[in-house]
């Protein structure tokens, strides 16, 4: 896999997937914007530099694992993995179409590289500590287990019984982020039902936690690093996003949970995606 | 000898003194025996692990086991992430908790996502006595039979419970659940009666009505049949372990020869043991059938053998169904 180790072309990579995520929801006709669009400076530092994984190989037993356990944001693993070489980009448009192996919700049996296969909120967490037990159990210290979580879905009883375990058995090669969003279906998380105090919460189940923003790649890149080095605890990361970041009429609106752009809505997005939100000029508007 | 008894069974099932023991102790010693045979078996529990018998592979094989604590959704999302690393996982827990509590994880994480995690639900069915009606699972069978790729399968006895752990431990590919029982019951097979996941066995042949039964109500419809016998009706008696996928051929062949059956299960007959046969039959080769089992409600405390009597679940009951049905 070709790590990109800039911090700007890895922002310009994040581009393109939020490209990629506005153009498939587009196709789609339904499908949830906000979410992936947050995640993709997480998705890019993750799939472009963090990870060890082979896209022509998505079964190779020496990969990291990363655990999609929101299953919903799936648009957004999608995009990152067409855009590392999984398969070919054109595919992205049959996202939720019969027979396509783009799932609404992604599907592991469908499509090579998924891992696990999640939708139904809270049991990503669970799984990642069954993997990771699994390789500690084989001695494969040198893999990490990945798992991105939303906010909302730490309403979830089972999100919590996994922290319990992960925290007793200090399950270190296991690493969570947390996309700390701050909407969900019904509204702002803290008004759905509050998450706050969310550091004193997962520091009290045995993590360490770094809290960072999610929308700036170094950080990403920097706390899983981070993460790494300690080895007395479990670690998480709130990564603090803007839901549908670099959109701006997406931004910070729960509406956006669970809702795709129309056709309009895709080409102003489209082009403030290209101009960086009016900071750069593009070329017109292609197709 | 084995001509006349080819699969092995014990001779006399209304013999005074026969041996018993729960299901459950045959379920510890299988999956003893899958751990050393294979260094992939692994296993986690939910605060049970004495009752369930998971405590001879713990310690035996403390580095493979896993304790989980009260927490059933975990216990099978973490079994769902072991076997993505390749290994095969035993979850156990008590039936009412597990598959009681978690089927969506269990649907979604190992069914959809084919995982081969095997789920051991213990102290299922009404014989768990006096815990009363929260612990006696009777759903599980059909909640457990409707999920694509899952293999459900309920042994007759201890011996019989070895064998189906050691056979589901072998398989790489398949989701299973085990149904298990707490209290003791007769054991009616021996070390050399076959087991095969997906086989109906008939355990007594005969030509008037075909009594199917799964688990451990196998006994009691081998005693009605000895009873039937001394009335003039020759019942066939046909043990099915293996609910899903279900043995069509062996059960069509009897029913075809006998125009009637009688299906025994300790559990909800709805959506279960007696509903998977009321699909087979009408759909292939209707016959009169009535079915034995819990009659859409709930069982309540008392003794193993008080609860079966009361809600009609006994070799006599079973009989005595047969009468009416033979007119």
């Amino acid at each position: 896999m070709q790590q990109i180790h800039s911090i700007e072309a890895l922002e310009l990579k994040a581009n393109e997937l939020r490209e990629d995520i506005i153009k498939m929801l587009l196709a789609a006709g339904s499908g949830h914007s906000a979410g992936p669009l947050g995640l993709a400076d997480i998705f890019t530092a993750l799939y472009f530099n963090i990870m060890k994984h082979d896209p022509a190989n998505p079964d190779w037993d020496e990969r990291d694992i990363l655990i999609l356990s929101n299953g919903h944001c799936v648009p957004v693993r999608y995009a990152a993995m067409a855009e590392t070489g999984y398969f070919d980009k054109k595919e992205l448009k049959t996202l939720r179409q019969l027979g396509s192996r783009l799932q609404g919700h992604p599907e592991r049996t469908r499509l090579p590289g998924l891992e696990t296969t999640s939708g139904p909120l809270g049991s990503g967490l669970s799984q990642a500590a069954g993997m990771a037990m699994a390789l500690q159990m084989d001695k494969q210290h040198h893999r990490w287990v990945y798992v991105v979580t939303g906010d909302g879905e730490l309403d979830e009883g089972n999100i919590w019984e996994a922290a319990m375990l992960v925290g007793k058995y200090k399950l270190t090669n296991l690493i969570a982020i947390v996309d700390r969003n701050n909407i969900q279906i019904d509204g702002p998380t803290e008004q759905v039902m509050p998450l706050d105090d969310l550091r004193a919460k997962w520091e009290a189940f045995g993590w360490y936690v770094l809290e960072i923003d999610g929308n700036d790649i170094e950080a990403v890149i920097d706390a899983c690093s981070m993460a790494k080095a300690v080895v007395e605890k479990p670690v998480v990361i709130i990564a603090h996003t803007i839901p549908g970041k670099g959109v701006d009429f997406m931004e910070y609106d729960f509406h956006w949970h669970g809702a795709p752009p129309n056709a309009e809505q895709a080409k102003v997005a489209l082009k403030e995606l290209r101009t960086l939100q009016g900071k750069i000029k593009s070329e017109a508007d292609h197709e | 000898m084995s001509s006349t008894n080819p699969l092995h069974l014990i001779q006399n099932v209304r013999a005074d003194e026969l041996e018993q023991e729960p299901t459950r102790k045959g379920f510890g010693r299988g999956l003893v025996a899958a751990g050393r045979a294979d260094d992939s078996v692994v296993a986690a529990c939910a605060d049970l692990t004495d009752s369930t018998q998971m405590s001879l592979f713990r310690d035996e094989f403390p580095e493979r086991f896993v304790e989980i604590g009260v927490a059933e959704q975990n216990l099978v999302t973490f079994g769902a992430g072991m076997a993505a690393m390749g290994k095969i996982p035993f979850v156990s827990s008590y039936a009412a908790f597990s598959p009681g509590r978690n089927w969506e994880q269990i649907r979604t994480t190992i069914c959809l996502n084919e995982r081969p995690v095997k789920i051991i639900g213990s102290h299922a069915g009404l014989s768990v006595g006096a815990d009363g009606a929260t612990h006696q699972m009777l759903e599980d069978i059909a909640l457990m039979r409707v999920l694509p790729h899952m293999v459900v399968i309920i042994p007759c006895d201890s011996l019989e419970a070895e064998r189906a752990t050691l056979a589901m431990a072998k398989d790489r590919k398949n989701p299973g659940y085990l149904r298990l029982a707490r209290e003791k019951t007769p054991i009616i097979t021996t070390k050399n009666t076959p087991f095969e996941v997906g086989k109906a066995y008939v355990y007594r042949e005969g030509k008037d009505i075909t009594l199917l039964a799964t688990g451990t109500m196998t006994y009691h419809a081998m005693v009605a049949a000895e009873v039937l016998a001394k009335d003039g009706i020759d019942a066939e008696v046909i043990h099915v372990p293996t609910i899903k996928p279900l043995d069509e051929a062996t059960i069509l062949a009897s029913v075809k020869k006998t125009g009637r059956a009688i299906t025994a299960e300790e559990a909800q007959i709805a959506g279960g043991f007696g509903g998977a046969i009321a699909e087979l039959l009408s759909e292939n080769h209707p016959v009169p059938l009535r079915r034995i089992g819990m009659q859409d409600h709930f069982g309540e405390s008392g003794t193993p053998a008080d609860l079966m009597e009361h809600f009609g679940l006994t070799a006599t009951h079973i009989a005595m169904t047969a009468h009416q049905m033979m007119g």
